[in-house]
C-alpha cells in the first residue's frame, strides 16, 4: 500500500477495516479481510471513513483529512 | 416447479431423483444434454463429502463436453459505487444500511484505463456496473461516453449491469453495442422476500426478457449462502436453467460489515464446490462462472476443483467493493491446468 503523501513511518493507530482503535480489541479478523478481500475503509491515522474506488488491478481510498493513499490487491 | 419435503433424507431424495444420482446424470446430462431438474439437483446437493470428488469429476466432463475447454475471462468495475436505494441484504452499497462504503464515481479516463488493464489479461469481456435500481440520464449519458471512450481505444466486449431497464434503455444499450447485460436473479423465487423487500423477483426477470430481446446476451446469477435451504438452492439452479441465460456468474456470500447478513457464515467450502457442480450438472451448456467470494470460501487449492468441476469462466482481478487475487495468480492457474483463455472472435 502506499500511504497518503507525507505520512510514511507514522503511527497508525486505527484499523483500517473496522476503524476501532488498535489498541483495543483483537483485530485478527479485520487484518485476514484486509489480506484476502477488502479494501481499507476507515483511514488507519484518523478512523474516518474513506472515499474508495476499487478496479480491477487495484484501490484508491481518499481520507478528507489525510489525502490519498492507493495498493493493488489486499492492504496487508 | 415441485416444492421437495424438507425433511426428507439423502436417501429419499435420491430416490424421487431417479436411484443413485451420479448415475442418473451421466446418462442424462452428459449423454443427452439434458440438465438435473430440481429434485435432481436436491440430491447433488446433498450428496456426502465422500462423493464430492466424483460429482466434480462428472461436472468436469459435462463441461468439457458441451461447453469445451476454454475459459471465459471478464473483468468488471463500479462506475458508480454506494447509495443505492435498494435494500439487497447482502449488499455493502445500499444506502440503507451502516456500512463503511461511501458513494463514488468513476471518471471516464480511469473506466478506459481499467478496460486497457483487464484487456491485458487475456478477458475478453468487461462489464460496467452501477449501484443503482436502474439508470437515470446522467448514468446513461456517462454509460454511453464510457462505453465509446472504450470502443475506440479497446478490444474487448463491453457488458453493463446496471439494474432494472425500461424498454427504452434495453434499446438504447443495444444501440451502443452492449454485448452483454448482467442481471443477477439472486437467489430462489421463494427465498427472495427474505433478501430484499425494495423490489421483486418479477421484475428483475422481467428485464431480463426485455434484454433477450433486443438481441443482448444475458447474464445472470446469484449468490450462495444467504440463508436459502438446500431445496431453495436446487430450486434457484432450476430457475436459472429456465431462463436460459448465456452466463451465470455464482458468488458466495461475503458478509459484510452493517448490513442485514453481516452476521451469517462464510459458505463452507465442500457446500460450495457441490454447489458448482450442481449448477453444472442443472446448467451443461451455459457460460458458468466464478465470480466474488471464492476467496474466502475456497482459496486457492478449492478455485482450482471448483475449475475442475464444472466452472468455465472466472472474473480476474478485482471486483466492485471487494478485492479478487492478483490476475496473474488466476492466469498461472489456468495455464497450470491446462485451461485455454477463450479468444475475443470465439465470442462473437
Ligand atoms: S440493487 Fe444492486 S447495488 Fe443496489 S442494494 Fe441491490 S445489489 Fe446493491
Amino acid at each position: 500500500m502506499e500511504p497518503p503523501a507525507g505520512t510514511a513511518g507514522v503511527d497508525r493507530p486505527y484499523c483500517a477495516w473496522c476503524g476501532a482503535a488498535r489498541a483495543q480489541g483483537d483485530h485478527a479478523a479485520c487484518d485476514r479481510r484486509l489480506a484476502t478481500v477488502d479494501p481499507p475503509r476507515h483511514c488507519p491515522l484518523c478512523a474516518r471513513r474513506m472515499v474508495v474506488q476499487v478496479d480491477p488491478m487495484g484501490w484508491t481510498a481518499r481520507c478528507s483529512r489525510h489525502g490519498e493513499s492507493a495498493g493493488t490487491n489486499g492492504f496487508a | 416447479m415441485t416444492a421437495v419435503d424438507p425433511s426428507s433424507t439423502a436417501e429419499d431424495t435420491a430416490q424421487a431423483a431417479g436411484g443413485d444420482i451420479l448415475a442418473v446424470a451421466r446418462e442424462q446430462v452428459l449423454e443427452r444434454g439434458e440438465g438435473l431438474s430440481q429434485e435432481q439437483v436436491l440430491a447433488v446437493l446433498q450428496l456426502p463429502t465422500d462423493r464430492l470428488h466424483e460429482a466434480l469429476a462428472l461436472a468436469h466432463e459435462v463441461r468439457m463436453r458441451h461447453c469445451g475447454p476454454e475459459v471465459e475471462v471478464e473483468g468488471i468495475v463500479s462506475l458508480k459505487t454506494g447509495g443505492c436505494p435498494e435494500d439487497c441484504h447482502f449488499c455493502s452499497q445500499s444506502g440503507l444500511f451502516e456500512s463503511p462504503v461511501r458513494a463514488a464515481w468513476l471518471d471516464v479516463d480511469r473506466l478506459v484505463e481499467a478496460a486497457k488493464q483487464t484487456a491485458k489479461t487475456g478477458a475478453t469481456e468487461f462489464c460496467i456496473v452501477a449501484a443503482v435500481r436502474g439508470p437515470d440520464a446522467k448514468l446513461m449519458e456517462q454509460v454511453r461516453a464510457g462505453i465509446a471512450a472504450i470502443r475506440a481505444e479497446v478490444d474487448i466486449n463491453v457488458a453493463c449491469s446496471l439494474g432494472m431497464l425500461t424498454q427504452e434503455q434495453v434499446d438504447e444499450l443495444a444501440a451502443m453495442g452492449v454485448h452483454r447485460y448482467n442481471h443477477n436473479l439472486e437467489t430462489a423465487r421463494s427465498h427472495f422476500p427474505e433478501v430484499v423487500t425494495t423490489h421483486s423477483w418479477e421484475e428483475r426477470w422481467e428485464t431480463l426478457q426485455m434484454v433477450r430481446a433486443a438481441g443482448m446476451e444475458v447474464c445472470c446469477g446469484g449468490i450462495v449462502g444467504m440463508g436459502e435451504t438446500l431445496d431453495q438452492r436446487a430450486e434457484f439452479a432450476v430457475q436459472l436453467a429456465e431462463l436460459e441465460p448465456d452466463e451465470v456468474p455464482l458468488n458466495f456470500l461475503i458478509p459484510n460489515p452493517g448490513t442485514p447478513f453481516a452476521h451469517l457464515e462464510v459458505p463452507q467450502g465442500a457446500d460450495a464446490l457441490r454447489t458448482v457442480a450442481a449448477f453444472r450438472l442443472a446448467l451443461p451448456r451455459t457460460v458458468l462462472r466464478f465470480a466474488g467470494g471464492r476467496e474466502l470460501t475456497l482459496g486457492d487449492l478449492g478455485a482450482e476443483q471448483g475449475m475442475l468441476g464444472g466452472v468455465n469462466a472466472i472474473i480476474v482481478g478485482n471486483y466492485l467493493t471487494n478485492l479478487g487475487r492478483p490476475a496473474e495468480q488466476d492466469l498461472d492457474m489456468l495455464e497450470s491446468l491446462k485451461m485455454p483463455i477463450k479468444a475475443l472472435n470465439d465470442t462473437l
